[in-house]
């Protein structure tokens, strides 16, 4: 018996959709743990989705067609995201969306709908923060593609499926010196743009330090269950990507059932622990200022460089 | 007769004859007949070019009695075809809105006689086949912008400034492609391209590598490109909007023909630094395009930037192909000369697209400041749609148009890697790094033009009493939106003609992009494939199901409306939003030192105390530094040494027989 491409697809959509806000409660969970505090129960991100569902839809008064629209854009690309990527198995589901540069545009469509939403109820902090949003996401993209370029060099394809094989088929790779400066570049660039400290912060409550936060502050009940899920699908996809290019083993070559279920439990194992990473080392950060973060994107812009150009001057 | 020949013979015809119903007829049948003449002159243009690329064969005709001594030659090959595709797919709906525009903009019978004539230059520039044709028809699409640049004279100094400098600029752009394309056919002893394809080749490599840069320059002031762009910022945003729109659209994309035509094309290519410049100087056009669109807050303003921009894409296209080509690897050349040609077309679409859209909102109110704008998603609902589409397909978002070259670009620059050559190594990941830098601030441009000019709350009384434009130009509009629409999903219809288009260019003959499979588009030679018609059927589906997740868990309450959070504020007014100037502050801070903005903050202390203030003054404003820092004191220069100038001829009889005396003298003592 063997697992249809599609079901894997399908599979892939459910195990990121579910897990998605059980991952934003394990980094709380973490985080309150290391400081000293018991937490909320690691569902409880859950339990805010239904609550958010249940309640009435309120939009601001001056917004139009395009506040209501931004939250499905946003759900329906890191969907379509989740489904492409190379999780579970690397029988490619979808081919023609499987390409790291294709990924990284969809991901982008997201930001900008969100972006533009910001700015659509014609109030200050949304504007601010897709101001900010914006700000980040375009210094990001140099690292982001750069860091694409050096993953795809050695599989000679930016395709993800390669990618992963020719990591598997040459597991030193994963240790090489451009793939070590990869990751790091990579690292930083899911920092901003899963909207993590220290870029921004997640918890934050005060309205000028806002980034992300700012620019949703005008979603209310399912709209903003919507941008909520999003966003935490997004972390999903973003720390499985990292997984999957920089630590693929346990990932499924073949449709038999048996393997794909292991494959499924190494996926969330691999989220799980980068997720609990993440919190941990968000512990120790503050949040840089706003005109701080350029700093920081340009040095992972200068890792993800010596990613690519290091194994044309070290050859 | 062959198709392609009866096409532009009609072309012709059709052009002069609207010319001519543009002077003769009267004011209400003028628009009228010149919009219909025009919208088929381009549709007869369109039949021919579609002829040459299906049929794959050139159409070439001599026409020795239309011109004294070198008659006219015309030759219309797949590559010229292209170019002929994309003006005429821009130019009937240009022409549409040209009707509607009527009604609003400049009316007069000049006006609507020179339009067409302007549209045929461009549509039969690509048809040239020897330099004397090129050359007219150039000086014929100069003269006839010019005009239309100034049609708006009376009413704006601004216009009379722009056609001053698009006059200069274009004629010293002119020079450059005369001198350059006469030393090239003085070498070649001929002047057709047929004897200029023939001996290009085999030319001393100094006079080569001379006609190109000369041509480089040519048609690089006409493409926009830094450091000769200056003309487009005041140009394109003083022109009526449609004009704008094949300006920007259409006629940029003939100075990268020009370019490609000449250096890969009659030259037969060259040395791998013809490709390192070309690159260099679509890396440069592109981010500091896009770098004053994103600080642009008058929207004709930023979309003429923007087109610096693309044409510095483009050219980072054509430069990569022309190093690959001379190093050899043919297929990733063909990839990067698809991807600059692809990108021709979608820029044409969208950048056409967006300057019909900031013209149906200059006619309803008045303004370009996007710091004016505003609230227009509810009163101008078409105009805010189509240009949303413009938008997004601009910024390179999948599924739309602009994401499949950018693509394309990239997958071309990432598979030359590894690579033994240095100047490969080097210059690959910086291009990556410039087209990643210019999408993302691409990105945050359009994010601003649209959100802050179209969504968001009127910030006048303009803006706020704004409609939708005539039907007409509604039409045009929705017809560009579509067209954004379907190259973005179904490219793969564009393969064989960018096959056919590139085999013409010697290096790269032979040598095939992509091929479509199914819906998808399957790279040839290297591994990569992506697929438009997925993504977006991807969207559609994932949309429908979360929409009936939502239907199914969500409150079934219908949607209320409240104010906004206002920090506890109870009244907010348009004043309180974001501007377009505030949206691009964080970016223009961090590139302080490219943009240098000129800053004023003026604080007066009221008189009892300076712990009062009494008014702040704060004036801001970005000038181009290649303006500020090279053009005006290259004026200056040429204004004091016309200073000095005056001073020899005063006007004193004694001084000019004292001049008189000395010439004479001199001559004597010469010629003895």
């Amino acid at each position: 018996m063997t697992v249809g491409d599609d079901a894997v697809a399908a599979l892939q959509v459910l195990v990121v959709t579910g897990s998605a806000p059980l991952l934003v409660g394990v980094t709380r969970k973490v985080r309150a743990l290391l400081e000293g505090r018991a937490g909320a129960s690691v569902a409880q991100p859950w339990r805010d989705l239904r609550k958010l569902f249940g309640k009435e839809r309120i939009v601001p008064e001056h917004a139009s067609w395009v506040f209501g629209v931004a939250p499905l854009v946003v759900v329906s690309t890191v969907s379509l995201v989740a489904a492409a990527v190379p999780f579970v198995s690397t029988r490619a589901p979808l081919a023609g969306v499987g390409d790291l540069f294709t990924v990284a545009y969809l991901l982008l469509v997201g930001t900008v709908a969100l972006a533009l939403a910001g700015l659509d109820p014609g109030t200050a902090f949304g504007g601010m923060g897709a101001s900010r949003e914006m700000t980040i996401a375009a210094l990001a993209e140099p690292t982001v593609l750069l860091a694409v370029f050096a993953l795809s060099v050695p599989a000679r394809s930016s395709s993800l499926a390669r990618i992963v094989a020719a990591t598997l088929a040459a597991p030193h790779r994963a240790v090489s010196v451009e793939s070590l400066l990869a990751f790091a570049a990579f690292a930083v660039v899911v920092v901003a743009e899963a909207g993590r400290l220290p870029v921004d912060n997640p918890a934050t409550h005060l309205e000028l330090t806002m980034v992300h936060e700012a620019m949703v502050l005008e979603y209310a009940g399912p709209d903003l269950a919507l941008v909520e899920l999003g966003a935490a699908m997004r972390l999903v996809v973003l720390l499985g990507l990292m997984a999957s290019l920089f630590a693929p083993w346990g990932i499924a070559t073949t449709a038999r059932p048996a393997q794909v279920a292991l494959a499924t439990l190494a996926f969330v194992a691999k989220v799980g622990v980068l997720g609990a990473a993440l919190a941990g080392f968000e512990v120790f950060v503050a949040k840089l200022r706003l005109f701080r973060v350029p700093e920081l994107l340009a040095a992972s812009f200068v890792l993800a460089l010596l990613a690519v150009t290091v194994s044309f001057f070290l050859a | 007769m062959t198709t392609a020949g009866a096409g532009l013979l009609a072309a012709c015809v059709l052009g002069l004859a609207a010319a001519v119903a543009g002077v003769g007829l009267p004011r209400r049948a003028r628009a009228w007949a010149v919009g219909v003449a025009t919208a088929l002159m381009a549709l007869g243009a369109l039949v021919a070019a579609l002829a040459v690329i299906i049929g794959d064969r050139a159409f070439t005709a001599r026409l020795p009695s239309v011109l004294p001594l070198s008659g006219v030659t015309i030759a219309l090959d797949p590559l010229g075809a292209l170019f002929v595709v994309v003006a005429a797919v821009v130019a009937v709906p240009v022409a549409v809105y040209g009707v509607g525009y009527a009604l609003h903009g400049p009316d007069g019978r000049a006006f609507h006689a020179v339009v067409p004539l302007f549209v045929l230059s461009l549509l039969l520039v690509p048809a040239a086949g020897s330099v004397t044709t090129l050359l007219v028809l150039w000086e014929l699409m100069a003269v006839a912008s010019t005009l239309l640049v100034l049609a708006d004279h009376r009413r704006s100094p601004a216009a009379r400034d722009a056609g001053q400098w698009y006059a200069v600029m274009t004629h010293l752009g002119l020079v450059a492609i005369l001198i350059g394309l006469v030393v090239f056919a003085g070498h070649a002893g001929g002047e057709s391209f047929a004897v200029l394809r023939a001996r290009g080749p085999h030319l001393s490599s100094s006079v080569r590598s001379a006609v190109f840069l000369l041509a480089l320059v040519g048609f690089g002031s006409k493409a926009g490109v830094v450091p000769l762009h200056v003309w487009l910022p005041k140009a394109h945003p003083e022109a009526p909007s449609h004009i704008s729109a094949l300006m920007s659209g259409v006629m940029v994309n003939l100075g990268v023909y020009g370019i490609v035509r000449v250096g890969w094309d009659l030259l037969g290519g060259g040395p791998r630094w013809w490709g390192v410049v070309v690159l260099a100087v679509g890396a440069v056009s592109a981010l500091f395009g896009v770098l004053h669109a994103l600080v642009s807050s008058d929207l004709k303003r930023l979309l003429a930037y923007s087109t610096t921009e693309n044409v510095g894409l483009m050219l980072i296209g054509v430069g990569a192909a022309g190093l690959f080509a001379a190093d050899g690897h043919r297929t990733l050349a063909a990839i990067a000369m698809a991807a600059a040609l692809l990108h021709v077309l979608n820029h044409a679409l969208f950048k056409a697209l967006l300057f019909l859209g900031a013209g149906s909102v200059l006619t309803a109110t008045g303004t370009r400041d996007l710091d004016r704008l505003g609230g227009l998603a509810r009163s101008m609902p078409v105009t805010t749609a189509t240009f949303a589409v413009g938008a997004l397909a601009i910024a390179a978002l999948p599924p739309l148009n602009g994401f499949v070259s950018e693509w394309l670009l990239l997958q071309s620059l990432v598979h030359s890697l590894p690579s033994t050559s240095a100047t490969v190594a080097v210059a690959m990941p910086v291009a990556v790094a410039v087209v990643a830098l210019t999408g993302g601030l691409a990105a945050a441009t359009f994010v601003k033009a649209l959100g802050t000019g179209f969504l968001a709350r009127a910030r006048s009384e303009e803006a706020e009493a704004a409609h939708d434009p005539t039907v007409a130009m509604q039409v045009a509009m929705v017809a560009l939106a579509g067209g954004c629409v379907a190259a973005g999903v179904a490219p793969t219809v564009a393969a064989v003609p960018l096959e056919r288009a590139t085999a013409v260019l010697g290096p790269l003959s032979t040598a095939v992009a992509f091929r479509g499979s199914g819906s998808s588009l399957r790279l040839n030679g290297i591994s990569g494939s992506m697929s438009p018609a997925a993504i977006a059927v991807g969207l559609v589906i994932a949309a429908c199901v979360v929409l009936g997740m939502l239907r199914a868990v969500g409150s079934p309450r219908a949607r209320r409306r409240a104010e906004a959070w206002g920090c506890g504020r109870t009244v907010q007014t348009a004043r309180m939003e974001y501007t377009a100037t505030s949206f691009a502050e964080p970016l223009q801070r961090v590139f302080d030192d490219v943009l240098r903005p000129d800053l004023d903050l003026d604080v007066s202390h009221a008189s009892e105390s300076r712990y009062h203030i009494d008014a702040v003054r704060y004036r801001h404003g970005i000038r181009d530094a290649v303006d500020t820092g090279i053009y005006q004191p290259l004026l200056r220069a040429v204004g004091g040494w016309g200073r000095w100038a005056r001073r020899v001829q005063n006007g004193s009889i004694h001084r000019y027989l004292a001049y008189a005396l000395v010439a004479v003298l001199t001559v004597l003592v010469v010629a003895r």
